[in-house]
């Protein structure tokens, strides 16, 4: 940054016009090779990317596939409406409210619960394997996971096996049958997915703190579990701040392969998100206009917040997006 | 900071209060619950997967096959869809990772030198990616009247270049000692052989990131499938694949269907036991591979996950 600054001042130092374009043009014909390596990719960007983005205006039409653009009927916000007077639209947007938030929370809490432990643990060797072994799941994929959540989960499955043993169930339950069960089980397998990997950038921040200051609480007479609250928490509270405020800009990003995977007609209440919704009427149903009003919201919704946030983190000083 | 730790250690280690000792044996309990928690679904599906078919529907497996067979196995690399689909799973993990490895490297060298009069330009195209997106349907009608739907290419070309492994390798090649590129102009360096010659084989480490990410990406792929070429059977990949037998067995009325097809001659097979065993066909590649670089990507991860 500070190079480019160095870069881009002669031109901004009210050089005349002309000469100003003649210099840019002299210099992208030095800088050639770099031209060459990089202005392709942006015209790439620009068809895979900023493209669609012109698909937005479906949302205002009356969308029919077999009419060219100029044909379509216009219709205004009349979908938007629509959308907010849906009842399966609002619980929609519920259920990824809800998911998102518990996403947020239990990722946080567990993943920094386990840094803290990790960051306890003397045994190297043991260290490694926990920390190898809580990685794992991160790499499969979802559709894997999702087979394993099932099995796991099944009427003869080990988490029924588990609880018929402790006596704390009678009868066998089809845990994925039971609608106001999904959140739970959602907020617990993306923990078991995600839990080790989240932990990378805590355990990152930790090694940074000064050595001295538990040698100082050591002197104190501060027991092990009295340091780490007082003072590798604190250690590490600015990147806990900072990856919570880029985290909200997530809010309405709750995901859609667990849901997808996991959701049956018995959860779809509880299991069925804005992606989900978007991808069945767009897809399934073939109403494109409604559905690309849908995802448009989520965008327009997502890039406000992840601009505030984003906003916000640099303000407090400490990392930002880019 | 590895030394500093270390020594931290060593000097924590000369005395243990009680409550100290207390809390190891709780902490040491409770993160091999977590390796238990994480392992024993694995290690089941495993075990089933080595287990008799009809066996495994009486249930009772736990860690261990009771009727040891490799007839799952068998069915399921014989299967000629289930054989091309994983073809076509390994073609687009190798294709998409080396052109993403390659091409990512590529912009992220542009934009990493300071000279460069595009580059504030290129950076802020790809950042703004990171906010705005068309989403499904804009996207879907995008692939159609590109020729990519039912294509081989709909895997690779949209996810060529990503904003997160730009970000990644271009703060690697910026931390890169000044006086090795210098030295390069100085030779008379011209920036394709400094990028060509240079830099790529100085930032393995960061590529190695970047590849183990795209390629468990592009392994993992099912909902392209799904959503472009779910009518186009000779572009299916082994994870659509898996995910269209969940999806059947999670409706269980087509279940017949599908044991009738896998009861050839005496032996027999069923949803579960070939769910099971390509679970684990679809896994192992990637078990095999990540540990490997876990040293590279956690670096990765740092960089990124405060820089994203």
């Amino acid at each position: 940054m500070e190079n480019n600054l160095a870069y881009t001042e002669p031109s901004a130092a009210g050089m005349s016009k002309p000469a100003g374009w003649k210099r840019f043009f002299r210099q992208l014909v030095q800088q050639r090779a770099l031209v060459v390596m990089s202005v392709p990719f942006v015209v790439w960007l620009f068809v895979f990317k900023y493209l669609p983005l012109w698909g937005w205006t479906i949302a205002f039409q009356d969308y029919k596939p077999a009419k060219g653009f100029w044909d379509q009927k216009w219709v205004g916000f009349q979908h938007f409406e629509f959308l907010f007077g849906d009842e399966r639209f609002l619980r929609v947007l519920r259920n990824t409210l809800v998911m998102s938030s518990l996403n947020l929370v239990l990722g946080f809490v567990t993943a920094i619960t386990l840094a803290l432990l990790l960051n306890e643990v003397r045994q190297l060797v043991f260290k490694r394997v926990v920390q190898t072994i809580s990685y794992l799941p991160h790499f499969i994929s979802w559709v894997v996971a999702a087979g394993i959540i099932q099995a796991v989960l099944a009427t003869d499955g080990i988490v029924n096996d588990l609880l018929m043993w402790l006596g704390l169930l009678d009868d066998e339950v089809l845990f994925l049958g039971v609608g106001h069960w999904f959140w739970g089980i959602f907020g617990a397998s993306i923990v078991w997915k995600d839990l080790g990997w989240n932990t990378i950038v805590y355990l990152a921040a930790m090694t940074m703190i000064d050595p001295a200051q538990y040698e100082a609480a050591e002197m104190d007479g501060a027991g092990r579990f009295k340091k780490m609250w007082h003072i590798t928490l604190p250690g590490i509270k600015p990147v806990i701040i900072v990856l919570l405020i880029m985290n909200v800009g997530y809010l309405l990003e709750s995901g859609f392969e667990p849901q997808y995977l996991l959701g049956n007609g018995m959860n779809i209440d509880y299991s069925e998100n804005l992606d989900i919704f978007v991808l069945k009427y767009g897809i399934n149903m073939g109403n494109f206009s409604l559905s690309v009003a849908a995802s448009m919201f989520k965008t327009v919704v997502s890039f406000i917040l992840l601009f505030a946030a984003n906003h916000i983190a640099k303000r407090l000083g400490e990392a930002r997006l880019y | 900071m590895a030394e500093l730790a270390a020594k931290r250690r060593k000097r924590r280690r000369i005395r243990m209060s009680f409550g100290d000792r207390v809390f190891e044996a709780v902490n040491f309990t409770l993160l091999t619950l977590l390796m238990v928690v994480t392992l024993y679904p694995f290690l089941n599906t495993l075990a089933v997967s080595f287990n008799d078919a009809t066996d495994s529907l009486k249930g009772g497996i736990y860690l261990w096959p009771r009727k040891w067979t490799l007839e799952n196995y068998r069915f399921v690399l014989e299967e000629a869809t289930i054989f091309h689909a994983t073809l076509i799973s390994v073609l687009r993990t190798v294709l998409g990772t080396v052109l993403t490895v390659l091409c990512s490297a590529m912009v992220a060298y542009t934009i990493s030198r300071p000279e460069y009069v595009l580059r504030k330009f290129v950076t802020v195209a790809f950042i703004l990616t990171m906010y705005v997106n068309g989403g499904l349907i804009p996207t879907f009608l995008l692939m159609r009247d590109l020729g990519l739907v039912g294509s081989f290419w709909v895997y690779i070309w949209p996810g060529l270049v990503g904003v997160f492994n730009l970000i990644i390798i271009r703060s690697f090649i910026e931390n890169l000692p000044d006086n090795i590129l210098e030295s390069a102009k100085i030779d008379g360096a011209g920036d394709y052989r400094t990028f060509f010659s240079i830099v790529l084989p100085l930032s393995t480490p960061v590529l190695a990131t970047v590849a183990l990410f795209t390629g468990v990406y592009q392994w993992n792929s099912w909902f392209d499938v799904f959503l472009y070429n779910s009518s186009y059977e000779h572009l299916s990949t082994l994870q659509y694949e898996l995910q269209k037998i969940l999806q059947n067995s999670n409706a269980s009325q087509n279940a017949p269907d599908f044991i009738a097809a896998g009861n050839t001659g005496a032996s027999m097979v069923t949803p579960y036991s070939i769910r099971s065993t390509m679970t684990i066909v679809a896994s192992v590649p990637i078990i095999m591979v990540y540990p490997f670089l876990q040293k590279y990507f956690v670096k990765g991860m740092v960089v990124g996950g405060v820089k994203e």
